[in-house]
């Protein structure tokens, strides 16, 4: 906590303490939607029936005369950039129709209805209205939205793009009545007033203003992963009292992007570190991850395959081409250019022939990890860990496998992962849980191998820390691991 | 039990194996709402194939935790009309398949193109060798469509399942390295060839130099990571050795769930429903037009599900017999030859020799991929002269290291004890230096062999059971005779230190108890003539216009190879039928 934020705290007082548990489990609470998630791979083997996919957004109902259908479209297209429908579509289905559940110790935060429903909607809200709620997290009855909505990030985004988010919301949804049921918190945190306490630390006004000295590519680029995109709402590390995000832009200090734990995985750091991280990447490679939720030699896992699947698949080569811009120069050192090609395209061509991958390859097993490694791992990714182009990850090279947290690393192995299923690379190709065949010594042994060969550098695993992530395993979680 | 009757839809498709999945693909790409019905249930790479538990031979090799529950239904089997049938209670000769992906997912991926030949046997026979030559009782026949018709298609589902090969005959020249036998192809296969396990190097270098000509076996077992025209993914393979009988638990294996299944499962006009078990095809009063489909949901609950359009894509045994139970069609009668339902069963005849090597010579037969090794087709379809031999038909022969899994593909030399000390040091010394030469030869189709509806034995439901009547015939054992010898010949130039030998003989009996082959045939067969055939060269019903059926049960008779590449390519040759013609204007094709 910097001290700023300490003084701050004091002029508050004791609301703000309350606002801030509130807040830290209210975005906690993510990784318990009610939705498969991650396992969204045609799964169970008893379902009698399996068509149904993930809600799509569409445009639907553009009324003619009312609004030019280019405008709804390109509030589709934003709604999608943002993410929206992820949280707020439920087990009915009903896009945008909310009642998602977030299951909480407090209590239950439930995603609201944001159709065009008079009654059970936001049908009633005029654009000042829809704007105060995504900018200001203020509904339109005054009382205050809890900060799982990210209305600190999309405080940013600009008075054309709000017209036609709202544009889309009135004209373009199909009006679904139902009211989900309210979020009705015990007290005190029941109090959404509190709330105001926490903007005071955490809500900066204002749309996105350009930085001068960058391109418009640039810029494009950072009103999106800081507007819409909400990024930092889980690539960027909170404040372990208030909940707030440490930082909301690459002006605003090294912890901008830095990566954080969020629902039990750790989301990769997206700027440079003294590590291999995505910023790193070459435009095409950031641009195909996005896109497809895969490149040559990685994988989107975790949280962020619904991400790809629900939100960036369907942004344009432009604007995630201008994503990659800014991303490849948050912390980069001064004066450096952006990658031709991805750091890790050379580790892998030259995996064939590293030493780790001769020795395993002549039957030269040293120590507990490599043997794990042989007898689970080996047959996907290669005694090069190199794993298969577009298929398989690879692991050399890999910015997960080199990250400080291995948190997802660990989650990986445990519970398996599948790849988002998009558009343009459907396969949702997916790694089974080991979890039930692998002890906590067994996964320590395995991970603390990949990190330091075939040239990753990165500390040990314990056996405490793989116990730690099982420990938070639910039955979800185990949707990729044979029963 | 009061009958649920469900919105109707443009087509149903009943079962969901890789014809469920093409058509699936092709009807919703047109636009059609779709719905697939599967009596089992469903599955998928991950978790249900997931490794290391699916390498479990136990189960799913020796069990079949894949197959068919031969318990609830199966099929009965006997000799000749005078014999009393009985059920199949174990999988033996032949695998049957159930659940999503169907046998597409425990197949071993060889993968044939017809010969040009094949497609017009009768013609190609009646040609070369006078219309005396077919013995009496043979019901040889042309398919009614070409191989120039079906090239297109072979090439798509090449392209679909990512297949491993080289190519032998590229629009007409030929091409070194590859089958100089096959029909032309539009273009080279799109992955090179599986490498080559040791056994395959040495019978490739057997074969050549006894002048015939080896190839590398076609495979759908990606040799390279692959992305097909839709956009899915297959990894390549590692040579585990566990492809038939198994799940692939590294995508590398073409199947519906690795190639298709990722882009229909997104299509909001398709739906499938699982354990939904589908009794009969419901007809309109005046029998001329199908308006649905009857199934048992998982429930018990009797569904009845109208559609514009009844696909069957079930397996080549359960076809016919839906088509039986439906009364769709004349059924076959073997007394008078009049009738086409059920007519026209054939199977195939194979054999094989066991080798045994030094120890200079180890075979590695751990390093194994379902169609990783080499074959060649000089003896195959008309590739020979048969005017001096005086049979139809013929074999593919191959050295094909399917895995070198410890309870079913351990073989010992003839003569070793069964069990005990000798057989555990026999064991221990020839596992790694043992292989195989084999045969798959086609059989052809007889007046008395067939299939119909058993009066006897019921499926858990209550109907009938299939009836197959077969057994081996003079003409295919006289075939499995002569390519004993070749395999023979070229096991000899292998020169190992034993060999078994083991082709049947005449006067041997059909014995369901042994694996033999899973590629059963006809029954349903396709052709250009009513009388002779119950579907028409679209595979669309000519009694039933709005009743099409996929498979192999369209084969007038069997040929010498796999049959999965026919089948998809006539899957894709319908749809594009029904796409192109039968939609605008919905009636006979033919």
């Amino acid at each position: 906590m910097n001290a700023e934020t300490t003084t701050r705290l004091r002029i508050t007082g004791l609301g703000i303490v309350i606002a801030a548990v509130i807040s830290t489990w209210a975005f906690g609470a993510f990784g318990q939607k009610a939705t498969p998630g991650p396992g969204t791979a045609p799964a169970s083997a008893n379902a009698p029936a399996t068509s149904a996919g993930a809600p799509t957004a569409t445009a639907t109902i553009a009324a003619p005369g009312k609004a030019p259908d280019a405008l709804v479209e390109r509030g589709l297209y934003l709604a999608r950039a943002g993410d929206c429908i992820s949280c707020h579509t439920g087990p009915s289905k009903a896009p945008f129709a909310g009642g998602l559940p977030m299951k909480t110790p407090f209590g239950t935060i439930v995603s609201t209805n944001i159709t065009p429903d008079k009654a059970g909607g936001i049908g009633d809200y005029t654009e000042a209205d829809f704007a105060r709620a995504l900018r200001e997290g203020v509904r339109k009855d005054g009382r205050h939205l809890y900060p799982a909505m990210p209305y600190t990030s999309f405080a940013r985004i600009d008075d054309a793009d709000m017209h036609a988010l709202y544009t889309y919301f009135q004209r373009g949804v199909a009006p679904v009545a139902d009211k989900p049921p309210a979020t009705d918190l015990p007290w005190p945190f029941s109090m959404r007033w509190l709330m105001l306490g926490w903007n005071f630390l955490y809500l900066e006004p204002g749309v996105y203003s350009p930085d001068a000295a960058r391109s418009a590519e640039w810029n494009r680029g950072a009103y999106l992963v800081q507007g819409l995109g909400h990024c930092g709402e889980c690539h960027t590390p909170r404040n372990s009292l208030t909940g707030g995000v440490k930082s909301t832009s690459e002006r605003r200090g090294d912890s901008f992007l830095a990566g954080a734990l969020i629902d039990g995985w750790y989301a990769q750091p997206l700027r440079h570190t003294d590590r291999p991280t995505a910023a790193q990447w070459s435009s095409a490679d950031l641009v195909a991850f996005l896109g497809t939720g895969r490149t040559a030699h990685t994988a989107a896992f975790g949280g962020m395959s619904e991400v790809v699947e629900n939100s960036t698949q369907y942004m344009s080569k432009e604007d995630l081409g201008a994503i990659a811009s800014y991303l490849q120069t948050i912390g980069a050192p001064v004066g450096s250019s952006p990658p031709v090609a991805s750091p890790q395209t050379a580790v892998v061509a030259a995996a064939d022939r590293h030493p780790d991958t001769l020795k395993l390859r002549a039957g030269t097993v040293e120590g507990a990890g490599a043997m794990i490694y042989l007898n689970n791992c080996n047959a996907c990714h290669r005694s090069s860990g190199a794993g298969a182009n577009g298929v398989f990850p690879s692991l050399s090279g890999n910015s997960v496998v080199n990250a400080k947290d291995p948190t997802s690393l660990i989650r990986i192995v445990l519970g398996g992962s599948a790849m988002p299923s998009t558009e343009k690379a459907p396969a949702a190709l997916a790694m089974p849980g080991f979890g039930w065949r692998l002890t906590d010594a067994d996964v320590a042994d395995l991970l603390s191998y990949v990190r330091v060969t075939w040239g990753n550098k990165a500390e040990a695993v314990t056996p405490a820390q793989v116990a730690a992530v099982r420990a938070t395993f639910k039955p979800a979680d185990l949707a990729l691991t044979k029963p | 039990m009061a009958t649920i009757k469900k919105p109707s839809v443009d087509a149903v498709l009943v079962g969901f194996g890789w014809t469920g999945a093409i058509m699936g693909m092709e009807l919703t790409a047109a636009g059609l709402k779709v719905l697939a019905l599967e009596r089992g249930e469903n599955r998928d790479t991950v978790p249900d194939f997931a490794y290391p538990r699916i390498t479990d031979e136990l189960s799913y090799g020796i069990r079949g935790k894949l197959f068919q529950n031969l318990s609830k239904e199966t099929v009965t089997v006997r000799h000749t009309p005078a014999d009393l049938a009985v059920p199949y209670r174990q999988h033996g000769s032949f695998l049957l398949g159930d659940g999503v992906g169907g046998a597409g997912v425990h197949w071993n991926g060889h993968h044939w193109r017809a010969l040009p030949a094949d497609l017009r046997l009768r013609s190609t026979y009646e040609e070369r060798y006078g219309k005396k030559f077919i013995p009496e009782g043979m019901n040889l026949q042309d398919f009614g469509v070409t191989y120039d018709e079906l090239e297109p298609h072979f090439d798509q589902f090449e392209k679909i399942c990512g297949t491993s090969g080289k190519a032998g005959n590229l629009r007409g020249d030929i091409q070194a390295g590859g089958n100089p036998f096959e029909g032309w192809r539009s273009n080279e296969f799109p992955l090179p060839p599986l490498a080559s396990p040791n056994s395959a190097v040495l019978f490739e270098k057997a074969a050549r130099e006894l002048g015939f000509h080896p190839f590398p076996q076609a495979a759908a077992n990606a040799s390279r990571a692959y992305t097909n025209p839709h956009g899915a993914q297959l990894g390549p393979c590692n040579f585990c050795g566990f492809c038939e009988r198994y799940g692939c638990y590294m995508y590398a294996k073409a199947s519906p769930q690795t190639t298709l299944l990722p882009t229909l499962m997104k299509r909001s006009n398709f739906e499938l429903r699982t354990r939904s078990h589908v009794q009969r095809v419901l007809m309109s009063a005046d029998g001329k037009r199908a308006t649905g489909v009857l199934y048992i949901d998982a429930q018990g609950n009797e569904i009845e599900q109208p559609a514009d359009l009844v696909v069957l894509c079930a397996y080549q045994m359960h076809n016919v017999r839906l088509l039986l139970l439906s009364n769709i069609g004349k059924k076959y009668d073997p007394a008078t030859g009049e009738g086409v339902v059920g007519r026209n069963y054939a199977y195939q005849l194979n054999g094989g020799a066991a080798l045994h090597f030094d120890k200079e010579q180890p075979m590695n037969p751990f390093v194994g991929a379902g169609a990783s090794g080499h074959a060649m087709d000089d003896f195959d379809g008309d590739n020979f002269d048969h005017g001096p031999l005086g049979f139809v038909g013929g074999a593919t022969i191959n050295c094909i290291n399917t895995g070198g899994r410890p309870i079913q593909q351990l073989s010992l030399p003839a003569g070793t004890p069964t069990w005990g000390a000798a057989w555990k040091k026999a064991a221990k010394e020839n596992y790694v230096y043992q292989t195989s030469v084999g045969s798959q030869g086609s059989v052809m189709s007889y007046r008395d062999n067939y299939l119909d509806l058993d009066p006897t034995y019921k499926d858990q439901f209550g109907q009938p059971l299939l009836r197959m009547t077969f057994d081996w015939k003079d003409n295919d054992m006289a075939m499995t005779a002569f390519i004993g010898g070749k395999v023979e010949q070229i096991a000899r130039a292998m020169n190992p230190k034993h060999i078994s030998m083991g082709f049947k003989k005449k006067g041997e009996h059909y014995d369901v108890r042994p694996y033999q082959s899973t590629h059963n045939t006809g029954g349903a067969v396709m052709g250009t003539d009513p009388k002779t055939s119950a579907i028409n060269r679209y595979l669309q019903s000519w009694d039933v216009s709005n009743v099409f059926v996929m498979g192999a049960s369209a084969f007038p008779q069997n040929f010498g190879y796999n049959p999965t590449a026919v089948v998809g390519a006539l899957a894709y040759w319908s749809a594009k039928a029904i796409r192109e013609r039968y939609l605008k204007s919905p009636g006979a094709l033919a």
